[in-house]
């Protein structure tokens, strides 16, 4: 069982070029922020390595940091057999939105992602097949969830608002 | 029948106008598709269970829509999903009734003012008979529901209208 | 599983679409089924016929306004739900419940759980072609959706945990009432054995059908007892307590392979039965103990939350059940996002149906009870 600062000091032994940083004065949780083009081969490293062993990824949300013109990606993850938690944060532009996947390492991340992609529009790198999830695959009308988003009047000739 | 039942002695004749007749087998016997969507798709599962017991009224669930005379509109219905209701009910045989079940499939439930995928009514793409409202309606309100369509068929005319 | 590679006909392979209407979907899920003859090479779940917009509605609403909206997710459920947003906003807002309503809270999420796997067991053995237990468990269900009705007025969704505490206390008769429903309830556990269970075609139908090695589980983050029927004890009543769930007594239940391959569709099953047990065993234990008090008074009068965020979950019936909130400061969230247990579980059906026939589909799809309206949200 370990920490969010043994791990943070782990990842610094381990990638010595990579950046991260440790916020925790905000409540409840501290998280690190880390690249988001290297997240996969992070989560490689928190996956793989015995000591850590974070089999689980238990949520993964996408959020939109509109005053700072960014899109964000939370990971939650977690080790089923050490008990322990951490949570990790990528930051990335708003307008072209670029994050690795991690569909690879945990195989439940491609829903998850999948669905970021459609809410938010941020572009995974490296999935599999990243398409929209649950809005209808022809909806043009842009990505919900962005707080700067407009509904549509029409949808196939029905008519949207209410 | 049962009020017939024994009461003659032998084969008879009973005589009905032909509107009665055809209306009193249409609301006797109303197949249902089995088809839910929401929340209310649990209330409508409850009522056709052992409780609240659906059949009684004739109302039996039918797996596909070729077999139908009515389809409840059972919960929320999203943009995605509503053209497929609409080939649903194209797809069924006529005489065909609707029953509109709980505020979301009437009017966008509590989903009216900031759901961005939620149709706000089925009555934008199909026409309804009958609205129940509730969120969700509790069993007996649907049997209410069910009651007052099948007044609706009963005071049907089959009289060809002169344009 | 049977062998595809030795015959000597060439076939083409063949795309079948089942759903959004079907009756053994569970809800409006589309499954594209890619086949092999009736052999299933490849399966593509299609989502979002229901999606409600809840985490949209969520950053509109006030955070007690965001309740009623919780309970629409997973609508077998509800009290799971509202809970699970109870526990992640007091982490948030750092307050402490009195007992009562601690109490009362895992009274009502273990009836719940009681409901909602009597739902999932009825309509898997109706999907299965015994309609029979389908009645039963309706008929018993009405009786838990009575002890519901009484407390707060509603049968279905009942906004009644509240940030703080709860909408109404329980009514006078609810200690009475629910301790006869146990008595009545814990024969017809073994009836249900006797006529599903342990029937032979049962489990010529669903055991070695399904099998989902606990690794992948994992890998997926499949959670609840989809996973403790791989034969890992996981449960976070136990692993990550809330509420007061650390001072019952209570076994974990877990698939042992009984009738086939642990992690099969029958152990799935099963698990959800033994799992009923459980919850019994806890509600005696917590109606014994109620301790009186008020349940409003921790209510806060006004919830506005420091900026901030929390991920805080819950073992609903389906799984780990999980808010993840970002607040910044105002009387509503920035973010919410639902981890929702069925969202994930559903990923693995492609995973599961490999190699299986058309039939099995609808066992696996039945033995892993996906509620459609918290997976689309
Ligand atoms: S009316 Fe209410 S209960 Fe029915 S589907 Fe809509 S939200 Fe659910």
């Amino acid at each position: 069982m370990k920490n969010t600062e043994e791990i943070l000091q782990a990842l610094k032994e381990n990638f010595p070029d990579f950046s991260f940083e440790l916020k925790s004065d905000l409540p409840v949780e501290g998280f690190i922020i880390c690249n988001p083009l290297v997240i996969d081969k992070i989560s490689h490293f928190l996956h793989d390595n015995p000591e850590l062993n974070f089999d689980s990824l238990i949520n993964l949300s996408g959020v939109d940091e509109i005053k700072a013109n960014q899109l964000s990606v939370y990971y939650h993850l977690e080790s089923t057999e050490l008990k322990h938690k951490l949570v990790l944060k990528v930051v990335t532009d708003r307008n072209s939105p670029e994050v690795a996947s991690v569909t690879d390492i945990w195989k439940g991340a491609n829903w998850h992602e999948r669905e970021a992609y459609d809410m938010f529009g941020i572009k995974f790198l490296n999935h599999p097949d990243l398409r929209r999830i649950l809005m209808p695959y022809d909806w043009e009308a842009g990505h919900p969830l962005r707080k700067d988003y407009e509904n549509p009047e029409f949808y196939q000739g029905m008519k949207v608002p209410f | 029948m049962g009020l017939l039942d024994k009461e003659f002695t032998d084969g008879n004749i009973v005589i009905a106008k032909a509107e009665d007749l055809m209306n009193w087998a249409r609301l006797s016997s109303l197949w249902q598709v089995s088809f839910g969507l929401a929340c209310c798709a649990i209330e409508m599962m409850a009522t056709s269970a052992s409780h609240y017991d659906f059949d009684r009224f004739g109302v039996i669930p039918r797996p596909s829509p070729r077999h139908a005379d009515i389809i409840i509109i059972s919960g929320t219905v999203t943009l995605k999903m509503a053209t497929r209701i609409k080939r649903l009910y194209e797809q069924m045989p006529e005489p065909k009734y609707i029953i509109s079940m709980g505020s979301c499939s009437n009017s966008g439930g509590p989903y009216w003012e900031h759901g961005y995928h939620v149709l706000k009514g089925i009555d934008r793409v199909i026409p309804v008979d009958v609205y129940v409202p509730g969120c969700p309606p509790r069993p007996e309100a649907l049997l209410e529901g069910l009651i007052k369509l099948q007044e609706k068929i009963r005071k049907t005319s089959l009289v060809k209208k002169s344009t | 599983m049977i062998n595809t590679k030795s015959s000597a006909i060439r076939t083409e392979e063949m795309v079948l679409n089942m759903g959004p209407q079907h009756p053994s979907t569970h809800g409006v899920l589309r499954l594209e089924l890619a086949l092999e003859g009736e052999i299933i090479t490849k399966v593509t779940p299609h989502i979002g016929y229901l999606h409600r917009c809840f985490e949209k509605h969520c950053e509109a609403m006030t955070y007690p306004q965001i309740v009623p909206y919780t309970d629409r997710m997973d609508y077998l459920a509800s009290m799971g739900n509202e809970l699970g947003y109870a526990v992640a906003m007091e982490k948030l807002l750092g307050i402490e419940v009195p007992q009562r309503v601690e109490y009362i809270r895992v009274i009502m999420a273990e009836l719940q759980r009681i409901a909602s796997h009597l739902v999932a067991l009825g309509t898997y053995g109706a999907d299965i072609g015994a309609f029979t237990p389908f009645l039963y468990c309706f008929r018993d269900r009405e009786k838990i959706l009575h002890l519901f009705e009484i407390t707060c007025g509603a049968r279905l969704l009942y906004n009644y945990i509240w940030v703080g505490g709860l909408s109404h206390d329980l009514h006078p008769d609810f200690v009475r009432k629910t301790r006869d429903f146990i008595k009545e309830f814990k024969p017809t556990i073994k009836e249900l054995n006797d006529i599903l269970s342990y029937n032979k075609i049962f489990i010529d139908r669903t055991a070695n059908v399904g099998i989902l090695p606990v690794k992948t589980a994992i890998n997926f983050g499949v959670s609840g007892p989809n996973l403790r029927a791989s034969g890992i004890k996981w449960d976070i009543r136990k692993d990550d307590p809330y509420s007061v769930y650390s001072k019952f007594d209570f076994d974990i239940p877990v698939g042992k392979g009984t009738h086939g391959t642990v992690g099969d569709s029958w152990d799935r099953y099963f698990v959800r039965i033994l799992e009923m047990e459980e919850s019994l065993k806890i509600i005696e234990q917590a109606l014994d103990q109620l301790p009186d008090g008020d349940v409003q008074s921790a209510i806060p009068k006004r919830i506005k939350p420091n900026a901030g965020h929390v991920y805080g979950r819950v073992e609903n019936p389906r799984g780990e059940l999980g808010y993840f909130i970002i607040s910044d400061g105002s009387t509503t969230p920035y973010r919410v996002k639902v981890r929702a247990p069925s969202f994930v579980t559903l990923q693995i059906l492609g995973e599961l149906c490999k190699g299986y026939m058309i039939a099995d589909v609808i066992t696996i799809l039945g033995s892993i009870d996906i509620v459609l309206g918290e997976i689309d949200r």
